[in-house]
């Protein structure tokens, strides 16, 4: 079992990243189960939702609390509110900035991780170019599946064109290439460096 | 089909005998063909202002639909008196099932023939006073806003009277009844800002509201068969005296009924789409004493330990109804 | 189709293909999402012959079901919680009628304190109306519930209500078979009202019945859920023929042949509880799982016959008879009356508190142990609670309850996210 946390803010589309997620990997013909930490919660506040994958039917129902992967939306949560907490030692981060883990503070983390599975994405800024909306979910999706190869970017547009149509959809699907196409890129950088 | 006249006389009424009418004049009342929708042999009181208003009423509906009514009723003294089973008086297709939701099971109903195509069945919702002006109030309101083919028929008689008695949203000020007794400095039930659902009804724009009398039993099947041509939410409240909750000889249940728009304080009108279109002219101007004092409810306003001024006061309720809705003929008073 | 889908899209799809000619709407969450997409298939016209209405209220909403099922119409709501509770003298009213609304109940808390988040509490309130009541384990399983609970509201003329937790199965995202209108129509024929509204032959319906006859009316109704506990194994046994899987019945089991330990429950949480289970098994422990899926009409004698050879059950209610303990515990001590058994009763889950399968091990071992006591408050915080108790005993003013826990939870955990 393999098991997402996605952290943001209300409006960033957290729970649709779950969706999508579970939509990418139950196109590759595998189970998976997305719910949302089921809060009233309004446009800003803090939002987390989760995502379960496996090859076998997934019964669980629990929160997820030690997750393998996390994605997390909008880099300002840090300071709020433990995003890390649970990750597995062997873990993804997955981040939304342009900055890097070192210059956000979070040096200490990459020490007790594996540090080749932490990457940042400017996913806002992707999601500004393509859409127009600076929405970060669909570019971090598929800079997920890059990051951790759980699912092909084919199954990631498989999900964009179920969720969206039209131009919205194409406009997606190119964030989600270039996002993509980054993280294969700096995946590659590092281990050339 | 030869027709047989029927004798059918009212006697200090300002309506026309049946038998002065041509056939196709006469009430639906008068006609041997009426439907009979709610039988003789239930349980009313003598003198019932709802018996006979809901009689006429549902008579003029069936006539309107040519039988095809389904009848929806709210918890009250209509519905015990008119059951219990297997003794049932209704000869419509009747529904009763709680005392506030009567629009919303109408609605139900409508929209089941809707769906199955029958836009030749009609649906009539009716109730009393308390289930239409207090706990039902919310279930009418939706019922109206939505605009449902539905003709709700209220019947007022201006208290709980199937409890016991007790005060509605309808009861006037002053009235006694069993939760506004007369003690106190001010006896009866309070001067509130009132509770005019027919105008309430009005502000929703549906397509028709009326009131009307079971002294003026033309003019109610006028209105009833008139609500029957309109689509959309309808609403007509009749004013049903209660010999038993307003302490009243049976035998007065359509003098009161008169006096009460004669005096002005019950307004008979009509209106379309929110505005009104019509009333029913004072003929012939009482002061309100005349109407109250024949009525225990209001015993305690005249006699020993009078109250003029509480008079004074549901005169003057009568004087704005006069003005507001135009009662007078030009030149009265 | 299989698809990977929202549990209230699947649900609306599922009830679209049940062809419902009247469906009233109000906005409750977490129910709110399978009205909304039923209304959108309606305008789309993708549901035909069917009236969606905007009604004003719960009250209204049930109310509006009773007028057209009564005059013949297929006619199903939703709900939730405050919700069901405010409709609740019209879905009295319903089974009192002998009408067979069908009435999803997405399971939430009932307030105060005010809580979205999902428990029992809401449907079992209504256990003693009259309706039905179907809990479903999975979105799979509360698809298929509801194709089968029209069948079984019309051949019995009573409502039924199809129990799913809310946001847990309602806002989850998971694996779904959505059946074919074929197969649909193949298992549920067209609406056969046993009595109707109609001015051609004018009956009243819901009149007034004296001492002399009410007390046969309401036994009837007790009659039809026995009848029920021989048609939902039927219904399903059909159902499996049709469309090729599980679901629904009356009771399910897991691994319980050789179980020392049982625990039952009902809805979602048998999915980690059976979690558990596997892992306990593989290191050894009897234990096995009984799922209650009609909860009414309540099947005394396959919980019994699930529960007879096993030496204690701990039931995980999520629900709490204040005063009491559980009803699923109360309900299940009858069905193994004269058995020596031992029951514990373990209240987890209120308000939406996560049940971890660390929790319910925990539990699980315990009561294998003997050493748990008669009912069990899973994961209650005590610390906060005897606080709470102590200001009381020193404080005459107090405060308001659920403020103080709050405070007092502040300031004895550390943030968590989310």
């Amino acid at each position: 079992m393999f098991q997402i946390r996605v952290h943001g803010r209300g409006g960033q589309g957290v729970v649709t990243a779950t969706e999508m997620l579970s939509v990418a990997a139950f196109e590759e013909g595998r189970h998976a189960q997305a719910f949302p930490s089921f809060g009233s919660e309004r446009t800003g506040a803090p939002v987390v939702a989760f995502c379960r994958i496996d090859d076998k039917e997934l019964r669980v129902r629990e929160p997820i609390m030690q997750p393998d992967a996390l994605i997390i939306q909008d880099p300002t949560l840090l300071h709020q509110i433990n995003v890390f907490a649970g990750l597995q030692q062997d873990g993804y981060v997955l981040l939304n900035t342009h900055q890097t883990f070192e210059a956000l503070g979070l040096g200490d983390i990459l020490q007790n991780h594996r540090a080749e599975r932490f990457c940042t994405l400017p996913a806002t800024e992707l999601g500004l170019k393509h859409v127009g909306r600076p929405i970060p979910n669909v570019p971090l999706i598929a800079g997920f599946a890059a990051l951790s190869g759980m699912f092909k970017l084919e199954s990631v547009i498989k999900a964009i064109n179920e969720k969206f149509s039209g131009k919205v959809a194409a406009g997606n699907i190119a964030a989600a290439q270039e996002a993509y196409e980054l993280v294969k890129k700096e995946m590659e950088e590092r281990i050339h460096a | 089909m030869s027709f047989q006249p029927v004798k059918f006389y009212q006697t200090g009424t300002y309506t026309v005998g049946n038998r002065l009418l041509a056939p196709d004049e006469r009430s639906v009342q008068a006609g041997e063909l009426r439907s009979n929708s709610i039988n003789s042999g239930h349980r009313a009181c003598q003198g019932c202002g709802e018996a006979l208003g809901a009689r006429y009423a549902i008579d003029a509906a069936m006539a309107e639909s040519n039988g095809q009514l389904i009848s929806v009723n709210a918890t009250g003294c209509l519905e015990v008196f008119s059951t219990p089973y297997p003794e049932s008086s209704w000869q419509v297709a009747w529904i009763h099932s709680l005392f506030g939701n009567a629009p919303a099971v109408a609605t139900g109903v409508a929209a089941a023939m809707k769906v199955k195509g029958r836009s030749d069945v009609r649906v009539v919702a009716q109730g009393g006073d308390g289930g239409t002006t207090d706990i039902g109030f919310g279930c009418l309101s939706g019922m109206f806003e939505r605009n449902d083919d539905v003709l709700y028929i209220c019947y007022d008689n201006e208290a709980y009277m199937n409890t016991g008695v007790q005060r509605s949203s309808a009861t006037p000020p002053a009235a006694r009844t069993a939760t506004t007794m007369p003690v106190g400095n001010e006896p009866g039930n309070v001067f509130g800002q009132g509770k005019n659902v027919p105008e309430i009804a009005m502000a929703h724009g549906i397509p028709y509201v009326a009131t009307a009398t079971v002294a003026d039993l033309r003019d109610l099947e006028y209105k009833v068969r008139k609500a029957m041509k309109i689509r959309g939410a309808r609403y007509i409240q009749i004013f049903v005296p209660c010999p038993l909750g307003w302490g009243t000889a049976s035998h007065d249940t359509i003098r009161m009924a008169r006096l009460a728009k004669e005096s002005g304080m019950f307004p008979v009108f009509e209106a379309e789409h929110g505005e009104v279109t019509g009333v029913l002219k004072i003929r012939k101007q009482v002061p309100v004493e005349e109407y109250l004092q024949p009525q225990k409810r209001f015993a305690h306003l005249f006699g020993k330990h009078a109250h003029p001024e509480m008079i004074a006061r549901l005169q003057a309720i009568a004087d704005r109804n006069i003005r507001k809705y135009g009662l007078l003929e030009q030149g009265d008073n | 189709m299989l698809k990977q889908t929202e549990g209230s899209k699947a649900v609306a799809e599922a009830v679209a293909l049940c062809r419902p000619e009247v469906i009233c709407a109000y906005p409750i969450s977490p129910q709110t999402h399978i009205v909304e997409a039923l209304g959108e298939m309606v305008k789309a016209g993708e549901l035909q012959n069917c009236e969606f209405i905007n009604v004003e209220s719960e009250f209204a909403a049930m109310s509006v079901a009773i007028g057209s099922s009564a005059a013949g119409a297929r006619s199903y709501t939703a709900t939730a919680s405050q919700g069901l509770l405010f409709m609740v003298e019209a879905v009295y009213n319903a089974s009192g009628l002998g009408l067979p609304i069908v009435m999803t109940v997405a399971n939430r808390a009932i307030g105060a304190p005010i809580n979205i988040w999902n428990d029992h509490s809401d449907s079992i309130s209504q256990r003693d109306s009259g309706w039905m009541q179907l809990f479903a384990e999975t979105n799979q399983e509360a698809v298929d519930l509801h194709i089968q609970a029209f069948k079984l509201a019309e051949e019995l003329s009573m409502p039924v209500m199809v129990c799913m937790d809310g946001f847990i199965l309602t806002h989850a995202f998971e694996r779904v078979d959505i059946p074919t209108q074929e197969q649909v129509d193949a298992f549920l024929p067209p609406y056969e009202p046993r009595q109707v509204l109609d001015p051609a032959d004018p009956i009243s319906i819901g009149a007034m019945v004296g001492p002399e006859a009410f007390m046969e009316v309401k036994y009837l109704a007790h009659a039809k859920q026995l009848q029920a506990l021989e048609l939902i194994p039927q219904y399903a046994a059909e159902f499996k023929e049709k469309f090729g899987r599980d679901s629904g019945g009356l009771v399910r089991s897991y691994r319980i042949e050789d179980a020392e330990t049982i625990v039952v429950a009902m809805g979602s949480v048998l999915g980690t509880i059976k979690d558990v289970v596997d892992d306990l098994r593989a290191q050894g422990h009897k234990i096995g799982v009984l799922g209650i899926i009609s909860f009414r009409p309540f099947p005394m004698e396959q919980a019994r016959e699930a529960l007879q050879h096993c030496k204690r059950f701990v039931v995980v209610e999520k629900h709490l008879a204040v005063g009491l303990g559980g009803v699923l515990t109360t309900t299940l001590r009858m069905a193994v009356a004269g058995l020596k058994l031992t029951g514990y009763t373990a209240i987890a889950g209120l308000g939406g508190r996560p049940i971890p399968k660390a929790s319910l091990q925990d539990l699980f071992l315990k009561a294998e142990a003997e050493s748990l006591e008669a009912i069990t408050f899973v994961d209650l915080d005590w610390d906060v609670v005897n606080k709470q108790l102590e200001r009381e005993k020193q404080n005459r003013h107090s405060g308001p309850i659920a403020e103080n826990i709050l405070h007092a939870k502040g300031m004895t955990t550390s943030a968590k996210f989310g």
